[in-house]
């Protein structure tokens, strides 16, 4: 860890986004725009069989009586959808049995991005499903996963070889009715990650999804399904970069969680879509429904967050915490810097006996950033002992910046015990001015200051990720003190 | 090493330092005393760098270079060393890794490798030692719930690890009791190497018990008004300042 420390603050040198760069890898897309046929061709190109085509219909035709929602606290210029293209994959050759099946500039993309889909070169403990555009391109270590009866593929492919785990679980956490862009999602999306763990199986090594927006124009939908079954435990990473453009592009992926009794799932993002330039031109809308249920007795879920990229964040990780004794909770760091906006929080509902969560958000401003907690804790009349502890502390880095906090609870349970603390500070000049006497420069001091704040949430993080967030945290943040 | 001449300074407007002259030679230990409000922290967040403090007149040579174009950091780099009258917290984060940044950011600048982890750790390990600072202080976060004579004591701890050339102590003695004094001034002394340099900053003659002086300025209303001896710190702890600012205020009239 140590050494890993003086390797990010080397490492940056630059505040600019590193992952901007654009892959020329020759692309399967269809004609822009959406229509009741454009799911049809989707589904189609997928080869899927019909109920999955009736899921997406019935969810197309739901979402065009629906609106977009206008309670957030965030400002979203119109968005055309019939200039987005729904579904681009890179051509394949075949069917990918090796690593050499795989185009080489694809290949390249994934390496540029620290992602080598050699299993060899990997990272040791981490299986990796890299999703380019719509299509997942590569799973690793599938066999080694296989024989302890782990499944861990593409959305697709989990269609086609586990259907009854699919129809019995997607849509079940977040019904294809949910919002706006849930309902989008469910009649466009294009691929994800499934993944499910059997009874009484500690998965031994971290999963990961990788996304990469890499086409102009195309919207990102993927879903993902986990399934955490009895006396389970997985520990699911999640990363995504895109180009650098001018335009916006859309992201509206879903994450479902399903966690049986006595099963623990955390669920880990570093969330580094392209946050659009210093002007606020360009970036990634990340309109993202991420849920959980924790099903059955004492099962937990958790889910921590690095929020760094996108010029929009509209997300809120939830837990449904239905199980007696079970555990919900929700790490966070959000940082908006120049024009980025987020509203982001979680929600989590109490109907089990003696359920518990734990909320700790840590929203970091700086530019002309805003940024949002909005938070829902929600007791039933059932859930009797209920627990609740909400720490939500912003970070204001210079004087155009805003921070916002939403926390809603609704308590319909005498026994329950709900606790909300919250703070707002400043980076002092006076606390700059300390590093700078002892020669570290200004924009490392900041590095330091926001990785100290934050450092609760981080510490959450499996240690790759970790690292990685650190580095964020502070390219993210260069030059906003001036 | 240092050359102070006919420095003046102002604080939002208002003129703090009015026209200081002074030389600090390799190897010395110079004390500056001085009433409240004389002027003396303003002339150590000059020489540190501090962008609160406008410059209006006079220069400031060290090492032959105008300290006043360096950056508050690059000055640090080049072994210009404050302790803090008031030493800042930051929450968060642990001192190892603030001085691992630190220790490494000053290497860098000479040319050298960072530090190993485990060279580092032993590193400070002897310092904690040579200044008898707490070892659990250093897993802590940087000033973060230490008592005010923890945090005077972790200022010459960090000195201790950068090992400056002109380390500018501004009231260090302040708040600290007997003991913490003495830790205090031994660390100084443990430091004091043939060829670098001491600011004392002080209000009283106390630390001047155990750090011997080799020159003693009176700094009153931001300018020296006195230099002198080590000799001289006695003469004020008998006497005050009464008579320095009377004096003073005499010459003026005269």
């Amino acid at each position: 860890m140590e050494k890993d420390q003086d390797k990010i603050l080397s490492d940056v040198t630059s505040g600019e986004y590193k992952y901007g760069f654009y892959s020329d890898i020759e692309m399967d897309r269809i004609p822009k725009g959406l229509s009741e046929d454009v799911v049809r061709i989707i589904s189609g190109k997928k080869n899927e069989p019909e109920w999955l085509l009736d899921f997406r219909l019935k969810a197309y035709r739901h979402w065009l009586i629906m609106k977009m929602p206008t309670w957030p606290n965030l400002k979203i210029p119109p968005i055309n959808y019939q200039e987005i293209i729904f579904y681009a994959a890179p051509k394949l050759r075949k069917n990918l049995n090796s690593i050499d099946d795989i185009d080489p500039e694809l290949k390249k993309t994934f390496d540029k991005l620290g992602i080598p889909l050699d299993e060899q070169k990997h990272l040791a403990g981490v299986a990796v499903d890299a999703v380019i555009d719509s299509v997942s391109v590569k799973t690793t270590f599938k066999e080694t996963l296989a024989e302890m009866g782990i499944i861990f593929c593409s959305f697709s492919d989990a269609v086609k070889e586990y259907p009854d785990l699919v129809k019995r679980y997607m849509g079940s956490v977040v019904p294809y009715t949910d919002n706006f862009f849930a309902t989008l999602n469910s009649a466009v999306f294009s691929d994800g990650s499934f993944c499910y763990i059997p009874k009484g199986v500690r998965c031994p090594m971290e999963l990961s999804t990788y996304f990469r927006i890499n086409s102009a124009n195309t919207g990102q939908f993927e879903r993902t399904l986990l399934i955490a079954d009895e006396e389970s435990y997985v520990s699911y990473l999640e990363g995504c970069t895109a180009p650098s453009r001018d335009e916006n592009q859309l992201h509206a992926a879903i994450v479902e969680i399903v966690a049986e009794k006595n099963a623990e799932v955390k669920y880990s993002t570093v969330q580094n879509w392209y946050p659009g330039n210093k002007e606020g031109k360009g970036g990634v809308f990340n309109f993202v429904t991420k849920r959980g249920i924790c099903k059955g007795e004492n099962s937990k879920i958790s889910w921590t967050q690095i929020e760094t990229g996108s010029a929009i964040t509209w997300k809120y990780p939830s837990c449904i915490l239905r199980g007696d004794n079970s555990t919900g909770e929700f790490y966070s760091v959000a940082v908006t810097n120049n024009y980025q906006q987020a509203d982001t929080g979680t929600k989590m509902i109490h109907i089990g006996k003696n359920t518990k969560s734990t909320i700790v958000s840590k929203g970091i401003s700086a530019g002309k950033g805003q940024n949002s907690y909005r938070g829902l804790v929600k007791v039933l009349k059932n859930a009797t002992n209920a627990r609740n502890f909400s720490q939500c502390d912003s970070l204001l880095l210079g004087d155009k910046c805003g921070a916002h906090t939403f926390p809603y609870i609704e308590v319909d349970n005498q026994t329950a015990i709900v606790e909300h603390e919250a703070t707002t500070s400043k980076i002092g000049e006076d606390q700059i001015f300390y590093c700078n006497q002892r020669g570290i420069s200004t924009d490392d001091a900041i590095g330091l200051i926001v990785n100290g704040y934050a450092r609760e949430v981080i510490n959450k993080l499996p240690m790759e990720f970790a690292v990685e967030a650190q580095k964020l945290l502070q390219i993210s943040l260069e030059g906003s003190v001036g | 090493m240092l050359i102070i001449n006919n420095l003046k300074a102002s604080i939002g407007g208002k003129n703090i330092l009015k026209g200081i002259s002074l030389e600090v030679k390799p190897g010395e230990i110079h004390a500056i005393m001085g009433p409240n409000g004389s002027g003396k922290s303003t002339l150590a967040a000059v020489l540190a760098g501090r962008e609160l403090v406008e410059v209006t007149e006079g220069t400031v040579t060290y090492f032959g270079k105008n300290l006043l174009e360096m950056t508050a950091e690059d000055r640090a780099k080049e072994g210009i060393f404050l302790g803090f009258q008031y030493p800042i917290e930051i929450p968060g984060v642990s001192m190892v890794n603030f001085m691992k940044t630190a220790v490494n950011e000053n290497r860098k600048h000479k040319g050298l490798d960072p530090l190993s982890a485990s060279d580092f750790l032993k590193m400070m390990r002897e310092k904690k030692e040579l200044v008898e600072i707490d070892s659990k202080l250093a897993n802590r976060s940087v000033n973060e719930g230490f008592s005010g004579g923890e945090k005077k004591k972790n200022e010459i701890f960090q000195m201790a690890m950068l090992e400056p050339k002109l380390a500018i102590l501004d009231e260090t003695d302040s708040g600290l009791d007997i003991d913490a004094l003495r830790i205090v001034a031994n660390g100084v002394n443990k430091l004091k190497l043939p060829d670098n340099s001491f600011i004392v900053i002080t209000h009283y003659q106390r630390l001047l018990d155990y750090i011997i002086p080799d020159v003693v300025h009176v700094l009153y209303d931001g300018r020296i008004v006195k230099t002198a001896g080590k000799e001289l710190a006695l003469e004020l702890e008998e006497k005050g300042y009464d008579w320095i600012k009377k004096e003073v205020e005499n010459n003026i009239i005269a």
